[in-house]
């Protein structure tokens, strides 16, 4: 069955086009970036982008950057919310189910055929914007981005409290950052692996933290480091895809549109990142599902941060769980009468 | 296939020869009753047909028998499983087309009938019997010289036939079809109506619904109508469609005959009268026309039409306003 779903799957010109189009954002992008050489002043942009103009070979990540807040979840969506609700209202789920496939089966099937997708089309993106990266702006060194980055820090009263807070903090980081930070105003690398209370790592905290960007002095990545951070980055991509994936297949079990479904789940999808970056709703941010979106990012400090991201692969495991659970049980006892 | 059938039949011999069987079958769609209580008897080599104005219930029972809708109350058997619960195990035996066909409009229709191939359990592993099985289906069902035009551009005729050829793949004991000829054109319904006999003739029981009268009348042996969601008649075709104790006399000289009957003309058309039976039969009254000097072009028992049975069991369909408007 997971074989008829993958051959169904690419045998639909939609799921090219959306690739296609997933690798084509950042492409224009590099093309401009190539031409203009005007680079997004750091803290600005998406992540990375800054940083590419001395590195091609880190454009994959910039590229994953770019696609990950729309357009990569917007091809999950319309994927996932066809998955059921489309073969229903063609009326080819009557004829699967009477062939007969299970309907458990049928579900597990397509959750494998849109987990496949999103590694595909993850891997596209980066595989063409590293071609298109190196190509571009030349191979370079990867500096050890940690500097590109923004860093993840309590915001405002933390930076003031800068100078004994770095005194304070675990060696981890202080060994690679030596005298580079000292020269920026506030930058203090990995200061949140300490105090949980004073750092509070919320996306308000995260944006404002952009301004703060330390120089791109970091030590060089071997070849092998950075496939290896950007594997990681990319699995993590696709895990927190998941997510999404998982509410539009649901809302997919629900409804026989696959309009309705997808535009459901990303309307779930915008709701939560109003309301991760809403203060007043601090209470509820650690559970909405594009709360640890950005902490692939994190694969790229050194030492890599990993709080953030297990924290994101939890959340995603729940969210799948939960929800296909849901769909299940929809699935599994609804008439069909399409 | 044939011993393999064989063993079919003796692993799980339906025990009172019915194919179908349900009892007291309800199904509820919030406060309207769709179906309400129905007692189906299907009998195995049947050909078996389900009539009932637009409407009336006869899709969804068609999906309760094949465990896409559940049933609100009752019990349903097919092929001796009960249904929803194991009725994953008795689908492959069964090929079915529910309201009209459906197909991946960007795939041509071979390729349609090789994912639902693929999509079913596995019967062996050799996919090229799956392709030799495609290519019979298509044959059979006269669209062996289909090419790889999508489905999209199908007419409604051609993709009947291939929701035809999906429903034959399973080479199926039992074959629950939903308006089968919808779209098809006086060949094509000859056509299927052929096959369908080809292939009850082999062993295969046909259970078909239809609102189409005539395709009853010329294909079934038992009839079941359903009127708003009750069965109001299950009987075989010819007991329904029994003599009224008239006889239909064809006379070039119909006064002649008037007068030498009398009373016993109940209706008159033209050159045709129909007679209330003497004793004696045809035979003695053709004698006692003949006799009188009245010449005789034919003479037949009447019998009742399906079509009478029909109407005067059913209301008009519950998609008519009147209904609508009874109901209320």
């Amino acid at each position: 069955m997971i074989r008829v779903e993958l051959i169904k799957l690419a045998g639909r010109p939609r799921t090219w086009v959306a690739i296609g189009l997933l690798c084509l954002l950042p492409a224009v992008v590099a093309v401009f970036l190539a031409t203009t050489r005007i680079s997004p002043p750091p803290g600005q942009g998406a992540a990375f982008l800054s940083a590419v103009l001395q590195s091609g070979s880190l454009y994959p990540a910039a590229a994953l950057a770019l696609v990950l807040p729309i357009f990569l979840p917007v091809a999950v969506a319309v994927v996932a919310g066809d998955a059921v609700a489309g073969e229903s209202s063609q009326g080819t789920l009557r004829y699967l189910l009477v062939r007969p496939v299970r309907r458990t089966a049928l579900l597990g099937a397509k959750l494998v055929a849109i987990v496949v997708f999103v590694v595909v089309a993850v891997l596209s993106v980066a595989g063409t914007s590293y071609v298109v990266g190196v190509s571009l702006f030349g191979a370079g060194d990867p500096v050890a981005v940690v500097r590109a980055l923004p860093e993840v820090t309590g915001g405002d009263d933390a930076v003031a409290g800068a100078g004994s807070a770095g005194g304070e903090q675990p060696a981890s980081a202080g060994g690679q950052v030596g005298g580079s930070d000292a020269s920026q105003s506030g930058a203090r690398p990995g200061t949140d692996t300490g105090d949980s209370t004073a750092v509070a790592d919320d996306q308000a905290a995260r944006d404002r933290a952009q301004s703060s960007v330390s120089s791109l002095s970091g030590e060089a990545l071997g070849p092998a480091d950075l496939a290896a951070r950007l594997l990681g980055a990319m699995g993590y991509v696709v895990v927190s895809m998941l997510g999404v994936a998982a509410i539009a297949l649901f809302l997919s079990t629900v409804t026989a549109s696959s309009l309705g479904a997808t535009l459901g789940a990303l309307a779930a999808l915008i709701t939560s990142q109003v309301l991760v970056s809403l203060d007043a709703a601090s209470s509820v941010t650690p559970y909405l599902p594009t709360r640890y979106w950005l902490a692939w990012v994190d694969f790229f400090r050194d030492p890599i941060f990993l709080r953030d991201i297990s924290s994101g692969l939890w959340l995603q495991a729940g969210y799948v769980v939960v929800l296909m659970l849901a769909a299940w049980a929809n699935f599994t006892t609804k008439d069909v009468t399409s | 296939m044939s011993t393999r059938q064989t063993q079919r039949i003796d692993a799980r011999p339906p025990s009172s020869g019915l194919v179908i069987e349900t009892r007291g079958v309800t199904k509820r769609f919030g406060s309207h009753v769709a179906v309400d209580d129905v007692d189906l008897h299907v009998a195995e080599g049947a050909r078996y047909g389900f009539l009932g104005p637009n409407g009336s219930g006869k899709t969804t029972m068609v999906r309760m028998l094949l465990g896409l809708v559940y049933a609100t109350r009752g019990e349903i058997t097919v092929l001796g499983a009960t249904v929803p619960h194991r009725v994953a195990d008795v689908l492959p035996e069964i090929g079915a087309m529910v309201e009209g066909p459906a197909a991946y409009p960007h795939l041509s229709g071979r390729t349609n009938l090789a994912l639902l191939d693929a999509s079913g359990p596995r019967r062996g592993r050799d996919g090229q019997r799956r392709r030799g099985r495609v290519e019979e289906v298509l044959e059979r069902v006269g669209l062996a010289a289909v090419d790889r035009r999508p489905v999209r551009t199908y007419s409604l005729g051609m993709r009947q036939r291939l929701g035809l050829a999906g429903a034959l793949l399973n080479r199926p004991r039992l074959l629950v079809l939903d308006e089968p000829t919808n779209g098809l054109d006086p060949h094509g319904i000859r056509e299927v109506r052929d096959l369908l006999i080809e292939l009850n003739a082999a062993g295969t029981t046909v259970f078909l619904s239809s609102h189409l009268l005539a395709e009853i009348e010329a294909l079934c042996t038992t009839v079941g109508v359903v009127d708003r969601g009750r069965l109001v008649l299950e009987d075989a075709l010819d007991a329904v469609r029994g003599p009224t104790g008239r006889l239909v006399v064809r006379t070039p000289d119909p006064d002649g005959a008037a007068r030498l009957l009398g009373r016993a003309v109940a209706e008159r058309h033209d050159h045709t009268l129909v007679v209330d039976a003497a004793p004696g039969g045809p035979s003695a009254l053709a004698r006692h026309l003949v006799e009188h000097g009245v010449p005789l072009d034919g003479l037949a028992e009447q019998r009742r039409s399906l079509e009478d049975v029909v109407v005067a069991l059913t209301g008009p369909g519950s998609d008519t306003a009147r209904d609508r408007r009874d109901r209320a």
